[in-house]
């Protein structure tokens, strides 16, 4: 580690002011009057932006971008201005010197299993139809012999990366954009900005260069983008807006609540017959997101009878977004603790229970698997992790207060891949350049695309360069729903393939200028596969419970995943142990609370949002299972920044269940909840 | 910008003249919470006068055999004294069950004594607290108060004393020393802190311009056990959902002597002195801590999601007891 790279926020650029956003401080209603000349008095601010005086701008394709375009207050948090001034502390006293009124109205931010407000959706977040029915559920499962009827309950949470938002925007004489933006794609800014602004994407550079994480929050452009555009535009000088911490719950996304009830009904041998899986959830009243968290049960298990239903309501919240594996995070915790109390209620193995309802086909579709090696995954993490002597009883293993119990859940997430352009270019002293604006969020993503070119160049890694996180560069997707090396290595190998081809076509010293080439996967990835196409998983847990304290530590945590071939194993392995991190934490330490008077998130810094801190992250091994699966792309990889989320919050919960014997189905299993529960 | 003033002290003495001086002046130790507070717009004073360096950073024993700590003595210097950690336990466990490794390394022990409380609304200047602008109310009783009191709180606050060092040393009967314009006085740590009542904004009893300038522990008779137990949200860097400081000699089966504290159950170290008095004499054992420390937990009054508490502390306290009676 060096300390040289720069960060969205130290670009320390000749003549930058500094922005400081205002939050609204009501849940719901319109800014009556903005008082600013108390402001504008003090030394070094510069300007004032309201939705009186920002720059208009033209509709968003995403509506949490129409920031100071109105009056509306549509949640707490939502901001209402943002000051500009010399020196960040100047723009802060500046926001602090504001006399902003407000007109409020009744508000509602509490999501309920019944809230009246719900309603079904067309589609879930990521295109998916909100209502899947195959067969007569209601009558598959009033026959079944053996039932499992649980309704699951997850809070709100955050993605909080350590890198908070952030971004430096400048404007050139001739009207052209140029944003340093700590964001997971910045073509995608590049083309919202373009649009917000009423300009060409050519007129409008974003350089996402090194990235301190985002876990699905940067994925899609934040408010602070067009807020640093704005008072740039405003003030003809270069602006520099990094989010506090503290403002960020309300504005960067957050996962949103479910209450997931899941009905599973099996033949006394352990067949499923039937699969209902109905979640509730939240919205905001500035944009639909629906977390997709039955979609899952469209893929895992077969039965005959099945139903997938998403519901939301529209509250007066922040807006939610996507947090790492959205839709099968969530989803796979209800389903994966249903299959467990299932597995309890028939007397049978919970891996046993999976594999006897491993089906050959995608259950929703009809179509085969691509490859599905959750079988191998699951007997592969059962062998090392020690399971098969594992005594089913629960509650019967004791260490003074401590109740010890292991579990396991499975894991799945879905094979996405989006068009990429790159470039690939020989220079005549033998090296070679990539060049694809990817975005590396602590992946790894130079290193591994860096790979994927020297392995088709068939020359030693360290004479191949790697340029990404410039929209100026080879448009590219985002780094998220774990397609980023798909989507760009695939763009990478196709135009590494044909520099290949290119120099084998002349032979004698190349140009002074040497040779580029670039390709576009458009039509690749635009293909429908015949195959379903998913990595799996399986996790294994132990657990102590903490009968005294209600305190729930883990012992040890095993995954194997099989998400094709795995391209580096050191950073495979990063993502992997990462993401079994995080369901660490969604499982025991994390939760966002919703206030219900004041309308925004209790936990609003580090301290009291608890992310795992590296004591309770101990004994977490990943291995994957190679998969040679040739319907994929070029590199043969599926996506590993996701899965290692997915399914851990249940394994977790279901080593609880038996350490203890008791079922608790609300996330997380803090002392306050598992004390209750054990009285 | 809120500009401040920034002074190094050359000595107590012109520390505690500087502050007289200047009205709403703050003494700076390891920072670790005074410039978050400044951060967060809870505190603005004019002037910070850094008493980090004044000599106040010695661990010596005391002439009876106790030991005298320097205010400025670092949280992880003093869990690591050999002489906290063969004479009090309960004190350095307490202090590396607080906070972070780096954080320990900073804060100091005048500083952890005088930390604000991490309630939510008491942090948030856009929402009431009447600790930190009085009679603007108290959201925390019928908002997040999950963490919050359980006992001693009153209407007006329900805010709990963050410090874990503070429960061992008020289990240990420490001594605060504070010196100010009016010149030295002593205050037991069990004193020093204060209950909400109807001026929640004074935490504790120090008056303005006051220094803390040592804390003295005494002596702790020859078979005295102690030991710090934490309950917490997760394995490191969290606050205590409940602690316990417990500090037991045990001769022949009767209890000689029991001190109990408890930390992240109110306004400040909850010195348990009605289960002390049940303990006092009377024969140790598992039934007998219980109905002491069920005696101290009666006067509980729990907020609506916070009763987990209650549990969470009686079995902190007994289980402690007993754990300390297999070594008395």
């Amino acid at each position: 580690m060096t300390g040289v790279a720069r960060y969205a926020a130290e670009r320390n650029l000749p003549g930058c002011l500094y922005a400081w956003p205002v939050p609204a401080t009501v849940p719901r209603g319109r800014v009556a009057a903005i008082r600013t000349a108390d402001a504008l008095a003090l030394p070094g601010v510069h300007a004032v932006l309201t939705h009186e005086n920002a720059p208009r701008t033209r509709e968003p394709d995403d509506p949490i971008l129409a920031v100071l375009q109105n009056d509306r207050v549509p949640h707490r948090g939502w901001q209402v201005a943002l000051v500009v001034a010399d020196t960040l502390e100047g723009a802060r006293a500046g926001a602090e010197a504001l006399d902003i009124t407000y007109e409020t109205a009744a508000h509602d931010a509490v999501l309920t299993a019944d809230h009246d407000g719900l309603y079904t959706p067309e589609t879930a977040n990521g295109g998916y139809p909100a209502v899947r029915e195959r067969g007569d559920v209601d009558r598959a499962f009033a026959a079944a012999p053996v039932q499992v009827d649980a309704t699951y309950t997850i809070g709100p949470l955050h993605n909080h990366p350590m890198e908070p938002h952030a971004t430096t925007a400048l404007w050139s004489q001739d009207g052209r954009l140029t944003l340093y933006d700590s964001s997971q794609g910045a073509t995608k800014v590049r083309d919202s900005l373009a649009t917000v602004f009423g300009l060409r994407p050519d007129q409008v550079t974003v350089v996402s260069q090194h990235v301190g994480g985002g876990f699905g929050s940067k994925g899609t452009p934040r408010p602070q983008a067009v807020l640093a555009a704005m008072a740039a535009l405003h003030t003809g000088r270069p602006v520099e807006l990094a989010m506090p911490r503290r403002h960020m719950a309300a504005v960067v996304g957050h996962r949103a609540p479910t209450v997931q009830r899941v009905r599973l009904g099996a033949s006394s041998d352990g067949t499923l017959t039937s699969v209902a899986h109905e979640i509730s959830t939240h919205t905001s009243t500035v944009k639909e997101f629906v977390e997709q968290a039955a979609v899952p049960a469209r893929v895992m298990y077969g039965s005959a009878h099945s139903r997938t239903v998403h519901r939301v309501a529209a509250l007066d919240v922040p807006s939610p977004s996507w947090m790492r594996a959205p839709g099968e995070a969530p989803g796979m915790y209800a389903l994966e603790s249903a299959m467990d109390e299932l597995a309890s209620a028939l007397g049978l193995d919970p891996v046993e229970l999976r594999l006897r309802n491993d089906p050959a086909a995608e259950p929703d579709s009809g179509k085969p698997f691509s490859s599905r090696n959750l079988a191998a995954c699951l007997r592969d993490g059962a062998a090392r992790f020690g399971w098969n002597d594992r005594d089913p009883r629960p509650a019967v293993r004791r260490e003074g207060p401590l109740l010890l119990g292991t579990g396991v859940a499975a894991a799945t997430y879905p094979v996405y891949a989006a068009a990429s352009h790159a470039s690939a270019h020989a220079a005549p002293d033998g090296s070679y350049r990539i060049a694809v604006n990817a975005t590396d969020i602590g992946t790894g993503a130079r290193t591994v695309l860096a790979q994927i070119a020297a392995h088709v160049l068939e020359t030693p890694v360290e004479n191949v360069t790697v340029d990404i996180g410039d929209s100026d560069l080879p448009d590219a997707p985002l780094a998220g729903g774990s397609s980023g090396t798909a989507s760009w290595g695939w763009s990478v190998h196709k135009a590494a393939t044909a520099l290949v081809e290119r120099l084998g076509e002349s032979s004698g010293p190349l140009p002074a200028a040497g040779v580029t080439v670039t390709a576009d996967t458009t039509d690749e990835t635009a293909e429908e596969s015949p195959h379903a196409r998913h990595a799996f998983g399986a996790h294994f847990a132990e657990v102590a419970v903490d009968s005294r304290t209600g305190e729930v530590r883990v012992r040890r945590m095993l995954g194997v995943f099989a998400a094709g071939h795995i391209l580096n194993s050191r950073t495979g392995r990063s993502q992997f142990i990462g993401g079994m991190t995080m369901g660490l934490g969604m499982a025991l330490t994390e939760s966002s609370s919703l206030d219900p008077v004041f309308g925004d998130f209790t936990e609003s810094d580090l301290a009291s949002y608890h992310v795992p801190a590296c004591a309770d992250v101990t004994g977490l091994e990943a291995y994957w299972i190679d998969e040679d699966d040739p319907h994929l792309n070029p590199m043969g990889s599926k996506g590993i920044g996701e899965i290692g989320i997915v399914g851990a919050a249940a394994a977790l919960g279901n080593a609880f269940h038996h350490a203890t014997g008791v079922r608790l189905r609300t996330l997380p299993l803090a002392p306050d909840r598992v004390l209750s529960a054990l009285r | 910008m809120k500009p401040f003033a920034y002074l190094r002290a050359a000595s107590v003495a012109e520390a505690v003249r500087e502050s007289a001086a200047r009205p709403g002046a703050r003494f700076l130790g390891g920072g670790t919470n005074l410039v978050d507070l400044m951060k967060l717009g809870v505190e603005s004073p004019g002037l910070l006068i850094d008493v980090s360096r004044l000599p106040l950073d010695r661990v010596t024993d005391t002439a009876d055999g106790g030991l005298r700590i320097g205010a400025t003595v670092r949280n992880s210097d003093l869990a690591a004294h050999p002489a906290v950690r063969t004479r009090y336990p309960a004190l350095s466990q307490a202090l590396l069950a607080g906070a972070s490794g780096q954080l320990r390394n900073t804060a100091t022990t005048g500083g952890n004594l005088l930390q604000r409380t991490r309630c939510p609304y008491f942090q948030d200047t856009s929402k009431p607290c009447n600790k930190r602008e009085p009679g603007s109310g108290c959201p925390a009783r019928e908002g997040a108060h999950r963490d919050l009191a359980v006992i001693g709180h009153s209407t007006e606050c329900v805010a709990t004393h963050p410090s874990d060092m503070a429960v061992a040393l008020a289990a240990l009967d420490a001594v605060v020393l504070l010196y100010g314009p009016d010149g030295e006085r002593t205050v037991a740590v069990t004193e020093f802190h204060r209950l909400p009542g109807d001026d929640p904004s004074a935490d504790t009893v120090i008056r303005p311009d006051e220094m803390i300038t040592e804390v003295v522990l005494p002596p702790l008779p020859e078979g005295t056990v102690s030991l710090y137990r934490k309950a917490r949200d997760r394995a490191s860097f969290a606050f205590a959902l409940a602690s316990v400081a417990a500090v037991l000699r045990v001769r022949e089966g009767r209890i000689e002597h029991a001190a109990l504290a408890f930390g992240g159950l109110a306004h400040r170290p909850w010195r348990a002195r009605t289960a002390e008095e049940a303990l006092r004499g009377a024969p140790a054992g598992d039934a007998v801590y219980l109905s002491a420390v069920d005696a101290e937990l009666a006067a509980a009054r729990p907020l609506r999601d916070n009763a987990f508490k209650v549990t969470l502390a009686r079995h902190l306290a007994v289980d402690a007891l007993a754990a300390l009676t297999t070594r008395a």
